[in-house]
């Protein structure tokens, strides 16, 4: 391993990654692979997830496309350097901000987005012109396997390498010095991912998850009821069965409003996945048989199931878990405290909605906050008073395919952003590059010291225009020491 | 371990009051360890109950009389739990919103800006104390830059509070967005005390421009500023939201032991490869200004006399070189070494005088230890015959002449390691593309210079020498330069700051995202039909003919 990496940074001195041409070959390949495979893609997706392939093309494949779009599209722009402003007393002086590659990153992704979660911060990583090692994760093996053999026909093998394995070869690979690591995960491996980091000062972009809570305020039009039901539960079991890092996490709402809003949910679960969810096809499953009986033992306490008012039933032989409503489990029961990350929803009733804010605010900080509400003092609160990685109001998950928006948590939640040309900047080093002509110097920048140049100076640091002619003509004296 | 004591600086015995400093054997870190006595007997009666605790918790105690201190002292040790009290008490106040409003965070800038005018007297002899910083530099290289970052905080505050605009496509519509900057919560500033007035204040007024509260913590090493940033602090700011904690390794280790939201650490790789680890056990993103081996090329084709002159003004006149931007070292062709360093010297001694020596216009080094670094890379066998100027020293006085080196073997501890000193080596090559190579084999520095009038030259460098800033022909400036970010990069530390910069390092970028519940499209929903997939794949193309297409086949 150390020689290949070795070998790698080799292949980065040569400069060949930061060429623009390389670059935007690098993502003309991604986006061959994306179409030409398709079919294995969603295959794998299937075998690894259950995924119907219409999720997997949403959610995935054509998120990435679209992204591939945007980087290729906006390469140029991004990659030519910022003009930064000066005062004018730097008289024949330029700045600007070059963005340069940082050299060798290494991507560790995640099991339940195996090509999106692989594939989006690569685009970045490539469009910043560094060498990349990614490492996908071993829990969807078969979409870590066609990374691995496919990949590598449509990308520059010397630049780009896909390493497969269990956790041991991930812990190998944090040996190692990076000049960025890109961690998809939990926030547990996250502390494990930085403090390996900081042992060679390597910069990292932690992207964790966190409860996410969907705040449902009463709507008055029957249509935007529907509408928020339906968006609700795309958010929650449509988005790889509620196993996603911003899937609805819980729900919170106002108690007249409750059963509305539950009943709604009930009529649009089986509009959406039939009677028989577990036989249309149209859910994913759980990942394996450990977080299979992760998701059992949430509800195991009586208390909790005493408080599942729809769905439950759990296949363990298909892995697959119904669509499953809880209201009001007690809030000290793990499925209230740890990230659910499966197809269970709890409701919280609240007294009034403003009171969501308090909840809100007592918990961690989540990755995403969803808002149903048409309340604009509503909306404003719950900008400027609740913390959250992102905001989005009367939808679910749709942050994620904005590509002017930076998507990244904070706190508990993660840190660093990407996506879009956030994604460039995440993987590249902005320096600032000021150039200086030798015809003006001023001569009061240097020793000895003498009061009339103190004057000057300060003029100068004021840009006082006036004050430093006068001074310089010797027209005006100090008033002061020194 | 050198431990040292700083006898000419102790006041009476009985008031003593000393901090073992343990480090590991590492050049720097040993080297930095010491016996330190923040007392001399002038500032005595302010600054002995500053000693090794948090300023808010006590400011009452500031006219205790001098036989009690040493009780009290052993006492208000800050311990981690002293620590966690304080954070609490921070994140109390935080959490109350106060901080988060534009009215607060103008007044403390204003309060900032009100003290830098009032207290400039006493900034400019605390930095003459510590480190006997001619009251001129001490204005150009801290006071004035930390007012000037400080007016345009004020200036730009709201510009920069203002919620970004910005435009949604096709995937999203129809939609509305704007990225809202968030302050991140109760953050950490560890200073250095190389500057250790504009490196503690430059940060503090990024982090309250942003809405934090915050804690700084002086560097020990400069203890007259250290005392001095604690007394302003308390009498300026807002002190249930903004603290100084002055003390050495027990007092930061127990403030590292916090969760906080950021950390700014300003400093060595070593000791930022700690902090980096003790944020990882609370995810707490960091900002670390490190330093590196700072090159400065020089081309034969310039304007001699301003390069000699700007060169001096990022090296000797910029606190005797001990600054994490100053010139390490310059490579040169060869053929033109010996009139670059004649005009060096002629320019130096227009500068320093005869005797440089005598001269009130150095800084001095900082303590006996960093002294003792410095001589002895003088001292070293491959090295003591290569001084072709300077290299006298003075360690009563803490002073070391302009001193140059020519062609010392890349071996030598004096490039192997920063220097942090007023010794600049000079290497020579046959040409000055081969100073890319001696650049590159060395870790990424924060600052890279070039003098040259080689418009190619110019660009080459710019494009294969990474480095965190860049200046082409002067030195420094680009630090104080509005507009660009100042940061390093792999050894040299990561992430920026400086004006918008530092407001940004202290933000949390919030993206939010309007939706309305007209227009809703089913094809997000289940049940998946091959109508919807046709209609996904359009939208995502962004195909608009195609999406006609398909709606007239009355899909949606």
């Amino acid at each position: 391993m150390e020689r290949e990496v070795e070998s790698m940074r080799e292949y980065y001195d040569s400069g060949k990654t930061k060429e623009a041409s390389w670059r935007a070959s690098q993502l003309e390949g991604l986006r061959a692979f994306l179409t030409d495979q398709q079919h294995d893609i969603f295959h794998a997706l299937m075998q690894d997830l259950g995924k119907h392939h219409l999720e997997s093309f949403r959610d995935e494949i054509g998120t990435l496309i679209k992204s591939l779009n945007f980087a290729l599209k906006h390469l140029k722009q991004w990659m030519s350097p910022g003009k930064a402003e000066l005062p004018r007393i730097a008289l024949l002086t330029s700045a600007e901000i070059v963005a340069e590659p940082l050299g060798l990153v290494l991507i560790m992704s995640s099991w339940n987005f195996p090509f999106g979660l692989s594939l989006e911060p690569l685009i970045g990583a490539v469009a910043a012109g560094n060498t990349v090692v990614l490492k996908p994760s071993e829990l969807s093996s078969a979409s870590a396997s066609l990374l691995a053999s496919a990949l590598p026909n449509y990308l520059d093998n010397k630049a780009i390498k896909v390493i497969q394995g269990r956790p041991e070869v991930a812990e190998q690979l944090l040996f190692q010095k990076w000049d960025k690591i890109f961690f998809t995960g939990s926030p547990r491996v996250g502390r494990i991912v930085m403090s390996a980091a900081a042992k060679h000062l390597t910069p990292v972009t932690l992207e964790l998850g966190g409860k996410c809570p969907a705040v449902v305020d009463s709507l008055s039009s029957s249509w935007d009821r529907e509408v928020a039901a339906k968006r609700i539960i795309v958010g929650k079991f449509g988005a790889c069965a509620g196993q996603a890092c911003i899937a609805i996490d819980y729900i919170l709402v106002g108690k007249e409003f409750a059963s509305t809003l539950v009943e709604l949910i009930k009529v649009w679960i089986k509009k959406m996945f039939g009677e028989k969810p577990s036989e249309s096809n149209t859910i994913a499953r759980i990942i394996n048989k450990q977080h299979f009986f992760r998701l059992k033992n949430l509800l195991s306490d009586p208390k909790v199931k005493e408080s599942v008012i729809y769905g439950g039933s759990m296949d363990e032989e298909h892995l697959f878990i119904e669509p499953t409503i809880l209201v009001d489990p007690p809030l000290e029961a793990a499925i209230m405290s740890e990230e659910i990350f499966g197809p269970l929803l709890p409701i919280v009733t609240l007294e009034k909605i403003e009171d969501s804010i308090k909840f809100i605010n007592s918990r961690p900080k989540p990755l995403a906050l969803y808002v149903f509400t048409k309340n604009q003092s509503l909306q404003g609160r719950m900008v400027s008073e609740t913390s959250s990685g992102s905001v989005t109001f009367n939808d679910a998950i749709l942050q994620y395919a904005a590509d002017s928006l930076p998507f990244g948590g904070v706190g508990e939640s993660g840190f660093g952003n990407y996506h879009g040309k956030f994604s460039f900047d995440t993987f590249s080093h902005q320096k600032g590059v000021l150039r200086r002509s030798f015809l003006t110097d001023f001569w009061f920048r240097y020793p000895p010291w003498t009061t009339t140049k103190f004057q000057e100076l300060e003029a100068s640091y004021n840009y006082d225009y006036l004050g430093l002619l006068l001074v310089l003509l010797g027209l005006k004296t100090s008033p002061k020491r020194l | 371990m050198d431990s040292l004591c700083f006898s000419s600086f102790l006041s009476g015995s009985h008031s003593n009051f000393c901090v073992l400093r343990s480090s590991p054997a590492s050049p720097v870190g040993s080297s930095r360890a010491f016996f330190y006595n923040r007392l001399n007997s002038k500032s005595f009666q302010k600054q002995i109950h500053f000693n090794h605790r948090c300023v808010g918790f006590y400011s009452l105690s500031c006219s205790a009389t001098l036989s009690v201190t040493p009780e009290v002292e052993e006492k208000q040790a800050f311990d981690a739990e002293k620590a966690n009290l304080l954070v609490k008490e921070l994140r109390k106040s935080f959490n109350s919103g106060r901080t988060k409003s534009y009215e607060w965070r103008i007044s403390q800038l204003e309060s900032i800006a009100k003290m830098l005018e009032e207290k400039e007297k006493d900034i400019t002899d605390a930095l003459q104390k510590d480190l006997s910083k001619p009251a001129f530099e001490a204005f150009i290289s801290e006071v004035s830059q930390v007012k000037s970052s400080c007016s345009e905080a004020i200036q730009e505050l709201k510009h920069w509070m203002k919620p970004e605009k910005v435009k949604t496509s096709i995937t999203t519509y129809p939609s509305s967005a704007e990225i809202v900057s968030e302050p991140l919560g109760v953050v950490l500033v560890i200073s250095t005390w190389n500057f250790p007035f504009l490196l503690s204040m430059d940060p503090v007024i990024g982090a309250i421009s942003a809405g934090n509260a915050v804690v700084l913590k002086p560097s020990e090493i400069s203890p007259a500023t250290s005392s001095l940033l604690a007394n302003l602090l308390t009498e300026y700011l807002d002190n249930s939201a903004i603290r100084v904690v002055e003390g050495a390794v027990p007092e930061t280790t127990a403030l590292l032991e916090q969760k906080w939201d950021k950390i700014l650490y300003t400093g060595s790789a070593r000791v930022g490869r700690i902090v980096m680890s003790a944020a990882a056990k609370h995810l707490t993103p960091v900002i670390l200004e490190l330093g590196g081996k700072c090159p400065g090329v020089v081309d034969s084709n310039i304007n001699l006399q301003v390069a000699a002159r700007r060169i001096i003004g990022g090296k000797w006149a910029c606190n005797a070189g001990q600054a994490c931007i100053s010139v390490d070292y310059i490579i040169t062709k060869r053929e033109f070494a010996p009139t670059l360093i004649n005009a060096l010297k002629v320019e130096l001694e227009q500068c320093f005088g005869k005797n440089p020596m005598e001269s009130k216009d150095m800084s001095r080094i900082v303590s006996p230890s960093h002294f003792g670094r410095l001589v002895k890379l003088l001292e070293e066998d491959k090295v003591s015959d290569k001084i072709v100027l300077g290299g006298q020293k003075d360690e009563s006085k803490l002073k070391i002449a302009p001193t140059i080196l020519l062609d010392v073997p890349d071996d030598s501890t004096v490039m192997q390691e920063e220097i942090f000193g007023p010794i600049l080596p000079i290497l020579t090559v046959d040409n000055l593309e081969e100073s890319f190579d001696i650049i590159r084999s060395k870790p990424k520095p924060l600052a890279a210079y070039l003098f040259t009038n080689d418009e190619q030259l110019k660009k080459d460098y710019v494009q294969n020498i990474s480095s965190g800033g860049m200046l082409i022909n002067d030195t420094i400036l680009h630090v104080a330069t509005k507009g660009l970010p100042f940061g390093g990069v792999e050894e040299s530390g990561m992430g920026s700051y400086h004006g918008k910069f530092s407001f940004d390092g202290f933000s949390h970028k919030k993206s939010v995202l309007y939706r309305s519940f007209d227009a809703d499209s089913t094809i997000r929903y289940p049940p998946y039909t091959p109508q919807k997939e046709k209609l996904l794949k359009a939208v995502i193309s962004g195909n608009i003919f195609q999406i006609i297409l398909s709606l007239i086949n009355g899909v949606v």
